[in-house]
């Protein structure tokens, strides 16, 4: 056994070797990487590059032509649909056009994993609530998603992914198309799950920016607030980049490495 | 890229493959945990009680007209009395279960195409899927199981409704006395008819709940494609009602005996 199948019950994703072509057009290849419990891996990398697809092929929603993908211990490539899908009610995703079930309100939306798992109506009320606390959204409860802006159906997808306490969380480009000032505040919710919950997650974004406020940046929960950390803390985000460029990793490491990176295209990709 | 007869005969044995798997698991879901009551009794309304307005009308033209084409025939050879005979037959055989299997099929298929379709496009199937929820048991289970279902008692409503309308046409332009027609009606129908008038609307319900879904599910390419799956949504299922109907007809005629 491969030594990435050795640590992959100690890892939250582990992807081994993975190649995956769509028709002639080559999306990832070779790639592989760790996603180590609490950290979280951003994903850079121009349109095109593959990072959606390392999300869904992680989810299972994809099956890769070569390699193997571990998920929480199980090997994602080796099961079944039907097996897949009490895997999958662990990682929670934020898709990058949210998603949303257009035809159900804010509340089923949000409460859509705890009525398939039956859980009491008291309960779902509770949880669905401070989920969306959680995303300071609880005043659009009755509401569709049709009624909400583009920033405020990207966090009620963040609450719907999160209400089930995932052990893993998959955010596709969550700022992809929005305001700095919203932005920042998505930014600022992934912070704190990150500090206050320690889930693991692989974030793909191609904006440098907000990759860079991840790793630089904590989440004080007496302010209730995302700070910047201070010089000379020993504080370690548990954040690093990972790049992509024509389905190859280009690049992996902390955001100290990648701005001191020499490589030619890492430092084309920082000036863009 | 060029045309490669090998890429099309791939595609399209690929495109049965996954509705023979579609349709297959749509069925076998029933027979296991979960299952989605509430969808299914809410399916039923759309399905079965939406389509009580077209159905009874179809019915009641198609009865009349009947009833009004027949009689022309039958006046030749001096046996109107027999109008409610023929009527009754070809309503409860043949017309009823295929009027209302089509009408079902431009209402519904197109409906469950086009509402399956754009969530597929939207990523709310793979939004489903990654929530740990199975597609094809809270979509498709309940829509086939809904449709098979109404549309059994669709055809019994289209059916009697057919027969009430040969009997206006009886009554208004015949002149014909309405306990005739209604006694002949009657005892013309046999066992055998009735049954096979009762078989075809489960199939029918069946081929238009999984051709619906089937292309739903496998709409890609935008809003286009939602438009282009609704339309081969009810062109197929039109065009399968009405090629099984011949071959049912047949398989039972043979194993029911001459009727």
């Amino acid at each position: 056994m491969s030594e990435a199948g050795q640590n992959s019950t100690e890892k939250a994703v582990v992807f081994e070797s993975v190649c995956l072509r769509f028709d002639e057009q080559v999306v990832l290849d070779d790639l592989s990487f760790e996603l180590e419990h609490g950290a979280t891996k951003v994903l850079l990398g121009v349109a095109g590059s593959g990072k959606t697809t390392i999300l869904k092929l992680a989810l299972g929603l994809l099956c890769p032509d070569k390699g193997r993908i571990f998920v929480l211990g199980n090997e994602v490539t080796a099961m079944r649909e039907t097996e897949l899908f009490e895997l999958r009610r662990r990682i929670g995703i934020v898709f990058q056009e949210s998603a949303l079930f257009d035809s159900q309100s804010v509340e089923d939306n949000v409460a859509f994993r705890l009525l398939e798992e039956k859980v009491p109506a008291e309960e779902i009320q509770r949880r669905v609530t401070e989920a969306l606390r959680f995303v300071e959204l609880e005043h659009t409860l009755k509401l569709f998603p049709a009624e909400l802006s583009g920033g405020m159906r990207r966090r009620v997808a963040i609450a719907r992914a999160i209400i089930s306490n995932p052990e893993v969380l998959l955010y596709d480009s969550p700022t992809a198309g929005l305001d700095p000032v919203t932005s920042t505040t998505i930014i600022e919710l992934l912070v704190k799950q990150r500090d206050v919950y320690k889930t693991s997650a692989l974030l793909v974004t191609h904006r440098l920016q907000d990759a860079f406020t991840m790793a630089t940046h904590y989440f004080n929960p007496e302010k209730n607030k995302m700070l910047p950390v201070p010089r000379g803390w020993d504080w370690d985000s548990k954040t690093t980049f990972l790049v992509l460029n024509e389905g190859k990793k280009v690049f992996e490491g902390d955001a100290t490495e990648i701005a001191n990176s020499d490589n030619q295209y890492i430092q084309e990709y920082l000036t863009l | 890229m060029a045309f490669s007869i090998t890429e099309y005969a791939k595609n399209n044995v690929l495109a049965v493959q996954e509705y023979s798997i579609l349709s297959w698991r749509g069925l076998a879901n029933l027979f296991s945990q979960p299952r989605y009551l509430g969808d299914i009794v809410q399916q039923m309304d759309t399905i079965g009680v939406g389509s009580l307005p077209i159905v009874v009308l179809t019915g009641f033209f198609t009865g009349a007209v009947l009833a009004l084409q027949s009689a022309n025939s039958l006046a030749r050879f001096g046996e109107l009395s027999l109008t409610g005979q023929l009527v009754s037959m070809s309503m409860v055989r043949e017309l009823g279960p295929v009027l209302t299997g089509l009408m079902v099929a431009g209402r519904n298929a197109s409906g469950m195409a086009s509402e399956l379709g754009s969530m597929k496009v939207t990523e709310q199937i793979d939004a489903m899927r990654a929530l740990g929820t199975d597609p094809s048991r809270k979509l498709v289970t309940p829509r086939l199981t809904a449709t098979m279902f109404m549309l059994f008692f669709l055809t019994i409503l289209s059916d009697l409704l057919g027969l009430a309308g040969g009997s206006v046409i009886a009554l208004l332009l015949l002149r014909l006395d309405l306990n005739q027609y209604w006694t002949s009606a009657w005892q013309t129908l046999r066992y055998a008819d009735v049954f096979m008038g009762l078989v075809k609307p489960v199939l029918f319900g069946y081929i238009i709940a999984t051709i619906g879904c089937y292309y739903g599910l496998s709409a890609k390419g935008g809003t286009q494609g939602v438009g282009r799956a609704t339309t081969q949504a009810v062109v197929a299922s039109s065009v399968l009602i009405l090629a099984v109907d011949l071959f049912v007809t047949r398989l039972l005629m043979v194993l029911m005996g001459p009727l």
